[in-house]
């Protein structure tokens, strides 16, 4: 009874946060901020989501059937590969969206104006720099 | 298992409504960003209906599913961000 408690709960904050990240993507008022909303939210929701099948495999493993351990075992590779694969393609977003000009809804000054370099021109300034030292 | 099926199911009516609210914003939005950071939202979503599809009909196969479909959609992500990053492959 407790068991089926714990599951409930965890169930609930993760519905809970998947909502909230569906309301933030839907509220937010610039491309950075929904990616806010969008990511963290749901990373979050699915760590719980996920913890709730894994105590179901487990219980089902306790009450003698061999599928459960099978069950568990694949929610927690697949809650790793969310974990893994997430925060990196909301990086990889976010940089694209800076690099093709998007700027943030208030934003007077981008501080990062000429400082994420394209590999052309990193070489170009390499050898700036090291003829400026030879000089 | 048939009690534990019905909050299941529940669960995912909840998790099909926030799949309509990312694609509101995959379909009006301003820029394209807007539409790739919908798209993402929607394939976590989805990774985790699947995982909670598996345990609602007992079906383990569904999980694994979930495992290969993470990893594509994180591999079409990081291409469509280079694309619009606008640099070489």
């Amino acid at each position: 009874m407790v068991f089926e408690i714990i599951i409930y709960i965890l169930l609930g904050i993760g519905v809970f946060f998947n909502i909230l990240a569906g309301v933030g993507l839907l509220r937010f008022p610039d491309v950075y901020t929904r990616l806010h909303a969008g990511t963290k939210c749901t990373t979050f929701g699915s760590i719980f989501i996920c913890g709730s099948v894994v105590l179901i495999g487990l219980k089902m493993w306790y009450q003698g059937s061999t599928d459960g351990s099978v069950l568990a075992i694949h929610t927690v590779g697949a809650l790793l590969a969310i974990l893994i694969t997430n925060p990196t393609g909301a990086h990889a977003i976010a940089r694209a969206a800076h690099r093709s000009g998007v700027m943030p809804v208030g934003a007077v000054v981008d501080d990062l104006q000429g400082k994420t370099v394209k590999k052309t021109g990193k070489k170009k300034t390499k050898g700036a720099k090291k003829k400026g030292v030879k000089k | 298992m048939i009690e534990f099926s019905n909050e299941l199911f529940i669960t995912l009516v909840f998790l099909s409504l926030c799949v309509f609210m990312a694609l509101i914003r995959v379909v009006r939005g301003p820029t394209a960003p807007d539409r790739v950071v919908g798209l993402d939202t929607i394939n976590t979503i989805v990774i985790v209906g699947m995982v909670v599809f598996g345990a609602a009909f007992d079906e383990v196969i569904y999980i694994d599913v979930a495992i290969v479909y993470a990893l594509l959609s994180f591999i079409s992500t990081l291409f469509i961000a280079k694309y619009l990053e606008g640099g070489r492959f």
